[in-house]
């Protein structure tokens, strides 16, 4: 029966999400108020039908009901409740089911919250409701999630067990929420240009929506990689995957897109190219769920791929992303207006942040797909792997790094390079004394880790003296607070990057019981091997003790884990952190007579790459906050300063 | 003196079949740690962008034993590089060699900031003349 519900749902969901289509262009219309309303109410029932097919499909897998295909697929009874929930996205159907609940729950807020007037809002409802309704039949055609299946099984065929991980669970949800957050930005968009009222009261409606997708990408990418760190089994927390750049592309796009709207917020400043980056970021959201989905890629992100799914995702990609930017090339010049400033400002520091950053961008999309591109052309295989982001995209972003301090200190229009650079004289005296403590005391002497030392020191330091003066100023506000948080997230990242890159080191030994192992200090003695067993796996874990100057400070248990259900195996790390730094152990194979590979890294610094990335979230909620009308302490005496 | 020789050449003979036969770990700490450094300029070829260093697949220990093969018996890393690439083509390479097919791969980047700051540029010069041309700032 729920089965039944939910297909029955996501019906009335396609109605619905058509009719907020059209009322919502209706709506754009000057006097289209009364079409706004029903795009408004659509979007409410949107939301309620989506959600009750999601509720539906959990349901479904919570009950382990094996009538359902996908259930079958992809539970099993004996998995732990949260992965039976979770396990409803962690498939395809399931997860295009997320897509479009998340994407309704943004058309809700756009309709609930109504920023920028009717017009804007009916007409961002309408272009929501055109993605809905794309979605939608997408799900229907060809990922339907509720198919039966009779007779239905004894038993569902389980989950990857890589995915049953607390930290993965919410992963996806987190990650969506950004990639369809840029939806909002996107519609916001394509409604600016429809009506023609993409000025400053445009940027300020849009922004809270640009804000949230940014917030959740960055925690979905944070979150991402250190998921990958600690599961899987080295050390590493970034690969250069394509699945990961699909997710870096719209973030870095995105970043781009929120310094680019605070000039347009501001004056109207750069309205044109803020509308452009708002297509771009969605446009790459969507080519990440092309990349994904189309099974063009191959990877635990990808699921179960089929070309048919590939087509039609490769059609609304062409849709939308082509619609957008025929719209963007036939409204966009009239808008244009031209700002004036000098070429040291505000402004000008906005535009170099944009050119780095959609620089950076390019290249992670030229690296990710040139691999496929040139496969496609001429048969010829190449790879793209780290060492290519490290020539490439490395020397932009440090670019980019140097420059963020100065950005901050400038005065819109004309800014006073002197006195920023005045102003910034404490922040360079700490970043002199951190690379330069960092070439004596780090052990082996590095010097481009010792630079980015000094780098991290130089970010951190400058976001404080920014928030000093503003204080001192009186115009210490939500604004300022989220970009002295933001940049100084992005040193703290860089440190813990330096540490661990520069830094790290590792050891790895065939092992009897009783066997020890040095690394960096530590001496790792295995214990035993004993048999374990979860509640749907069985596993190996190893006793390891750490010794460090003759005493036993900690005991480590790796574990490697096989689930009968789904035929494979994967490891559990064990990490002991000081916060500053990892003694991260993994087992590996048994060999011949109860000896077993294990594997060890000192990973100093590592906990700061994730806390920086949390550290920035923090700036971009401060902005939120700002622009959601929350007061800041006092801020009635600072708003006029701001 | 030629029989010394002889015993010293048939140590390390003796010490490379023995690198051979248990080559998951050359005991060779200078060779080893080539093998190391070798291993994560190579992909895993059934992995989704792990390097062999990286990898737990069985094909990339495989791997990881035939560059320890091949170094014990004397190639020096680019023989080893030119080994695998003849054996499983440029695939297996994280990074991608400079030539012509992969021209636009490597210089698209630069291409990216240099157009981009032509436009900056652009933009910038005509902002600054319309700052200009503004009649006097108001003082605030």
């Amino acid at each position: 029966m729920t089965g039944e519900i939910g297909l029955l749902s996501l019906s009335l969901a396609l109605a619905l999400a058509l009719v907020q289509s059209l009322a919502g262009l209706a709506g754009a219309r000057g006097n289209g108020a009364r079409a706004a309303a029903v795009a408004s109410g659509a979007a409410m029932g949107l939301l309620v039908f989506v959600g009750l097919a999601f509720a539906s499909l959990i349901f479904g897998f919570v009950t382990s009901d094996f009538s359902i295909l996908d259930v079958a697929q992809n539970s099993h009874t004996a998995k732990p409740l949260l992965y039976k929930i979770t396990g409803a996205w962690g498939n395809h159907e399931g997860s295009m089911v997320l897509w479009v609940f998340v994407l309704s729950l943004y058309s809700g807020f756009i309709a609930f919250a109504q920023r920028g007037g009717t017009r804007l809002t009916s007409a961002a409802l309408g272009v929501q409701g055109l993605l809905a309704a794309a979605f939608l039949l997408f799900i229907l055609l060809t990922s339907n999630p509720f198919v039966r299946l009779d007779p239905p099984p004894f038993e569902g065929a389980g989950l990857n067990p890589l995915l049953q991980d607390p930290g993965l669970a919410f992963h996806p949800p987190v990650l969506y929420a950004g990639y369809v957050g840029l939806s909002a930005a996107f519609a916001y968009a394509a409604a600016g240009l429809v009506t023609g009222e993409a000025d400053a009261r445009w940027a300020r409606a849009a922004r809270p929506f640009m804000l949230i997708a940014w917030i959740a990408l960055t925690l979905g990418i944070t979150g991402g990689s250190w998921w990958a760190y600690y599961t899987l089994g080295w050390g590493g927390f970034w690969f250069w995957d394509p699945v990961e750049n699909a997710s870096l592309m719209p973030w870095l796009v995105a970043t781009a897109l929120l310094h680019s709207a605070l000039a347009t917020e501001r004056t109207g400043a750069f309205r044109t190219w803020t509308l452009l980056l708002a297509i771009l970021g969605f446009s790459l959201s969507l080519v990440g769920t092309f990349l994904v989905r189309s099974g063009v890629l191959t990877s635990v992100h990808a699921f179960a791929n089929d070309p048919e799914r590939g087509f039609f995702i490769l059609m609304m990609l062409i849709a939308a992303i082509g619609g957008a930017l025929v719209l963007f090339a036939w409204r966009a010049p009239k808008l244009e207006s031209g700002s004036a400033f000098h070429p040291v400002s505000r402004e000008m520091a906005l535009l170099l942040n944009n050119l780095l950053l959609v620089s950076a961008a390019a290249t992670v999309f030229v690296g990710t797909l040139y691999p496929l591109a040139l496969d496609a052309l001429t048969g010829k295989k190449i790879s793209v792997g780290p060492p290519y982001f490290a020539i490439t995209f490395a020397p932009i972003f440090i670019a980019l790094l140097l420059l963020v301090p100065f950005g901050p200190r400038l005065a819109w229009r004309r800014g006073d390079l002197k006195s920023a650079v005045r102003s910034l004289a404490p922040a360079f005296g700490a970043a002199l004394i951190a690379a330069v403590t960092a070439l004596a005391i780090a052990v082996p002497r590095n010097v481009a880790g010792a630079g980015a030392f000094g780098l991290a020191a130089w970010l951190i330091a400058s976001s404080i003296v920014d928030a000093v003066r503003r204080n001192r100023e009186r115009a210490f506000g939500w604004t300022a607070a989220a970009s002295a948080f933001a940049h100084a997230g992005l040193g703290v990242t860089l440190m813990g990057l330096a540490g661990t890159l520069v830094w790290k080191s590792e050891a790895s030994d065939v092992l009897a019981p009783g066997q020890t192992m040095p690394i960096a200090g530590y001496e790792l003695r295995l214990r035993d091997v004993a048999d374990v067993n979860g509640p749907n796996y069985f596993a190996k874990r190893a006793e390891i003790d750490v010794w460090r100057g003759g005493r036993r400070i900690a005991t480590l248990a790796p574990e490697k884990r096989s689930y009968p259900a789904e035929g494979q195996a994967v490891g559990k790390t064990a990490i002991r952190t000081t916060g500053f730094s990892d003694l991260y152990v993994a087992l590996g194979d048994e060999r011949e007579r109860g000896r077993w590979v294990v594997r060890a890294y000192v990973n100093p610094l590592a906990p700061f790459i994730w806390l920086g990335g949390g550290i920035m979230a923090l700036g971009g909620l401060a902005s939120l906050l700002g622009r959601l009308g929350i007061r800041f302490k006092k801020s009635v005496a600072y708003a006029a300063a701001e | 003196m030629t029989r010394l020789l002889a015993i010293g050449l048939f140590a390390i003979f003796a010490f490379q079949v023995a690198a051979v036969a248990a080559p998951e770990k050359l005991s060779n700490p200078a060779l080893e740690a080539r093998a190391v450094a070798l291993q994560k300029q190579f992909r895993c070829l059934v992995c989704q962008g792990e390097s062999l260093d990286e990898s737990n697949a069985p094909l990339a220990a495989d791997l990881r034993r035939l560059i320890r093969e091949r170094i014990a018996a004397g190639d020096t890393d680019d023989d080893v590089r030119r080994y695998l690439v003849a054996r499983y083509g440029q695939f297996i390479l994280m990074k991608p060699p400079v030539e012509g097919a992969t021209y636009l791969l490597w210089f698209a980047p630069l291409l990216a900031v240099i157009i981009g700051a032509g436009l900056v540029t652009a933009v910038a010069y005509r902002a600054r003349r319309r700052l200009l041309e503004e009649p006097a700032e108001p003082q605030t």
